[in-house]
Formats: structure tokens, sequence, C-alpha cells
């Protein structure tokens, strides 16, 4: 670059302004309707639909669970969150593991199953699910939002875990059993922390794509009503302010929960260097 | 890896099929099972030949077919054009803000994306402040709205899938050797010619990842064709939906889902052989 005539470099400087101002307007498009979300959380809505600025009001955040039933879904849509992310976390990492830690027949096909269901579009993968919860007569509700939610996180989480453990040095585990570790105590004092931040990681995904389906969900869901199908149904009856403030709380709230989780990781990394004990 | 690999082995032949079993069962009774099932539902038409359901599925919905998969691919390529400026930026000239920045793009996230589509709705609306300017810009007649319209839909659904573009396409130009690109230059090639020989082919993997994250949500997507569009803008998702769970009409709905299902996956065959690769993570 020293080499090269001034009017190259300033030409080179102007297109690297350029692109900066690009992916600054890129980065504008994905922010502005977050900024409408948080803004219109402070609307006093002309009519029943808060789609237009009318004024400045405190209301819906004085009163954030004025609508039982926006309340009753979002209660519904945690508890939907909590159940399946347990579960697919505990299977999505425990494949994760057995496809870094072992060699065997059948990892590749298994590979291939965890992508599968990412690469098919959510309409096919929850009627696929509502053709055969039909076959079986099976009601739709709690439990079959709950099986559709776990089946499209496993994917999700075994990919993100095998992504961070991907690579790490297992003689350590061999190392433990070599100084006589129990196989329970070499889990619990050498493979779990290891694997922790990734297992973290993919809860977290898992728990904020649950919580955000829509698709899927609603063609297993019966009568069932999620925080999502709160959202769609409410462009018929009623778009509350009250649902912006939720959306805010969401935001918020998961932004501190991963701030935190970054101050744990860093701690634990400050820990590691200086050694046990410290 | 390999020694350790077969020491594990040694240790517990069963140990990685242990492992593997919930999940991997899970998988199979409840993405693979169905997709069966589904099959099955496509041509059992009660009194019907099997095939019914498909001939349905392409006479009366043929429209709504083309039109979903021409709105996803303009969806993903103008995706692409706006999010390989950006991934660019964070991996080559973010310097120590790269980390913040991809923060920034995972944002969006975690508001739910039913809310952010209605946000949409606000931002684009009749007599709203970006309707007003395009109308002051001439780009719009003084009538003329964007809500109802093609390019809402397509807005819209570039918009939701965008962090899916962005994220693989970073991935792939911070993989890149930056010695490669000085070696470039250094041989006199110029800034554009080193991007177009040595970033962009090395990019292709992130940018093959990107497309197919949005291409093919899009394309299953009526969450924007509904809440952005109008009935000329409906898509084939709204149409299996509405098969379903309304008209229960299905033999028609899951031949339609599977019509989708195989176009979908010739499209990303055909583009893996293009792009000349088929490693998907």
């Amino acid at each position: 670059m020293a080499g090269a005539p001034a009017p190259l470099a300033r030409r080179a400087r102007w297109r690297g302004w350029v692109l900066d101002a690009v992916g600054g307007l890129v980065l504008l498009y994905l922010f502005l309707p977050i900024f409408v979300i948080v803004l219109y959380s402070f609307n006093r809505p002309a009519g029943k639909f808060n789609f237009v600025w009318k004024a400045f009001s405190l209301d819906a955040w004085r009163d954030p669970f004025k609508y039982q039933p926006l309340v009753d879904a979002m209660k519904l849509s945690l508890k939907v969150a909590s159940i399946s992310t347990a579960a697919a976390t505990v299977f999505g990492s425990l494949i994760a593991l057995a496809l870094c830690r072992y060699k065997f027949r059948g990892s590749g096909p298994i590979g291939l199953l965890l992508v599968l269901p990412l690469t098919t579009p959510e309409v096919v993968l929850g009627s696929s699910l509502l053709s055969l919860f039909l076959d079986f007569n099976q009601r739709m509700g709690f439990t079959t939002i709950v099986i559709a939610h776990i089946m499209f996180s496993v994917s999700y989480v075994a990919l993100t875990v095998r992504a961070r453990i991907r690579g790490f040095d297992w003689t350590l585990e061999e190392a433990a059993m070599d100084l006589g570790a129990t196989p329970w105590r070499v889990l619990r004092k050498v493979t779990l922390p290891l694997i922790a931040p990734g297992i973290v990681a993919a809860a977290m995904l898992s728990f904020a794509l649950s919580l955000d389906d829509f698709i899927i969900t609603l063609f297993n869901s019966g009568s069932e009503v999620t925080y999502p199908l709160y959202v769609y149904g409410a462009r018929r009856a009623a778009f509350p302010p009250q649902i912006n403030v939720l959306a805010t709380t969401i935001l918020v709230g998961s932004l501190l929960l991963l701030g935190l989780t970054v101050l744990w990781q860093q701690r634990r990394l400050k820990q590691a260097l200086v050694g046990p004990g410290a | 890896m390999a020694g350790t690999a077969a020491g594990g082995t040694r240790r517990n032949p069963w140990a990685p099929y242990l492992l593997v079993l919930p999940g991997v069962l899970w998988l199979l009774l409840f993405f693979v099972v169905p997709i069966v099932t589904l099959a099955q539902t496509s041509i059992a038409g009660a009194g019907r030949a099997w095939w019914d359901g498909y001939a349905r599925a392409f006479t009366d919905y043929g429209g709504f077919i083309l039109r979903s998969f021409r709105f996803s691919l303009l969806a993903t390529l103008v995706a692409l054009l706006l999010a390989y400026p950006l991934a660019y930026v964070m991996a080559f000239r973010a310097g120590r803000f790269k980390h913040f920045l991809l923060g920034l793009v995972i944002l969006p996230f975690f508001t739910t994306f039913l809310v952010r589509t209605f946000a949409w709705k606000t931002i684009l609306n009749d007599g709203g402040p970006v309707v007003g300017f395009l109308i002051w810009l001439h780009l719009l007649p003084p009538d003329g709205r964007l809500l109802n319209t093609n390019w809402a839909v397509i807005g819209g659904l570039t918009y939701n899938f965008l962090p899916f573009m962005v994220l693989p396409i970073y991935v792939s130009l911070e993989k890149i050797d930056r010695r490669l690109v000085e070696a470039a230059q250094d041989l006199y090639s110029s800034p554009l010619r080193a991007f177009a020989t040595v970033v962009l082919p090395l990019s292709l993997p992130g940018v093959f990842a990107g497309s197919l994250l949005t291409f093919i949500p899009a394309s299953g997507d009526f969450i924007n064709a509904e809440l952005l569009g109008s009935p000329n803008q409906r898509m084939i998702g709204t149409v299996i939906q509405n098969q379903f769970l309304q008209v229960h009409d299905y033999p028609l709905a899951a031949a339609l889902s599977f019509v989708l299902m195989t176009i979908i996956t010739i499209a990303v065959i055909a583009y893996a052989r293009v792009l000349g690769t088929e490693d998907l993570a």
C-alpha cells in the first residue's frame, strides 16, 4: 500500500468510507423496526390498534398486565420454552458430545439428520407433524407444541455445541481417569466445565427460538395460544401497546442475560489463566 | 484425535450410540416419520386417483408456488447485496468494534419476529413518513402506497432473514488469511482485482450457506405476505396453512407441502453444483 501513488491511496480511502457508510445503513435497516417497537410502547393509540402515533404516554408501562389473555399467552410461551429448552439442550448436547468425542459408524448420517430440519421450511415441518398427530388421533395442545419445539431445537443445540467443542483436548479426560477419577467424577470435574459455555449458548438460542416460533406452533397448537399466536390474532381484534411493552422487556431482559453470560465467561477464563484455587 | 477416539471406543463401544439415542430417536419420530406420513396423506384422497392432490396443487395453486419462489429469490438477492458489504466491514474494517457489531446484528433476534413485522406495517403505513418522503421525491405517485405491494412483502422477507445472510458471510470472510490479500496487492493487483480474485472466491461458502438460510425459510414464509401484503401477494405458505387448518383438505395440503419441499431440494442441489460447494456448515 505504501508504494501506491497518492491518487490511488485516496481512491482506496474513499472506497473504504463508502463501504462503512453502506454497512452503517444496513445496520440502520436492521434496527429501524426495533426503534419503532420501543417507541410505540410509549404511545397512546387513538383506537384499538397501536399502529399510528398519537401521543406520548406511560399508560402501557404502568399497567403491562392489563390484558389477561396476553399475560396467559406469555406464561404459556415461557412454560413451553423452559420445558423444550431443557429437553433439547440435553438431547442436542449429548449428540454433539458423541460426534466430537467418538468416531463411530453412523456419525455421517446423524450429521445429515441434524442439518435437514434446518433446510426444511417451517410450513413443511409444522404440517408434517400435524399429519402425524392426525394419523394417531392425538389431540393438539400443550403436549404437541412441546414435542414440536423440542424437535426443531435439537438440531440447533447439537450444531451450536458441536461448533464450540470441536477440537478440544479430550486427553484431559484420560489423564483424569489415569489419575483414578471415576467416570462420574470425570464428567463433573473435566468434561462438563469444558463444554459448559457452548451448552449455555445453545440453551439460550433454543429458548429464544421457542419463544419466537409462530409457523410450526400454529399447526400444532389446537386451541392453545402462545405469545406469537396471540400477537398474530391481535391484528384482527385489538393491538394494544402492552404487546410492545412485553417485546421491549424481552429485548432488555435478553441483553442483560447476554451481558451476564459474557461476564461469567470472562471470569471463568481469568480463573483458568490464573489457575485453580485462585 | 484418532488415538483418543480409539481409546474411547475401546472403553465402551456402545457409548456414542447411547449418547445420541434420545435426540436421534426424537428426530426420527417427529421429523422423519412425519415426512413419511405427509407423503402418505398427500396420496390418500378418498375415492380419487393418488395423484389428484398433486394435480390440483399445480393447476390451482401453481401461481402461488411461482410467486413464492419469485419473492424469496428476490429477497435472497437483495439480502445478499445488503449483507455482503456489512459483513465485509465487520470482518475487515471494524477492528476492535468487530464483536460489538456482531452483537448488533443478532440483536433483532431478541424481539419477537411477529412484533417486528408489525413494526414494518407501522413504518410503511399510508400517510407515514416513509411513504410521504417517497411521494415528495416523486418516486411514488401522490396516492401511492407501500403496504400491500410486492415490494413491501419482499422487503419484509429480506429484513427477517438478513442476519442469517450476514453471519455466515462474516464467518467465511473472517477466516480469510489477510496475508493472501496483501500478497495480491504486493503483486500490483488493484484493490478491486484483489477482492475479485482472492476475497470473493474464498467467501463463497458463506454466500452459499447464507443464501440457503434466507431462501428456504423465505419461500415457506407467509407472515410477511399476510401482514404486509394483500391477497395479491399471497404466498404458498398461506395456502398450505389454510388447507390444513381451515378447509381440512389434507391430501391437497400435504401435496402442496411436498411440492414445496421437493422444489427447494432440487434448487439447493443445483445451487450447490453451480457454486461447487457441498459444505453446509
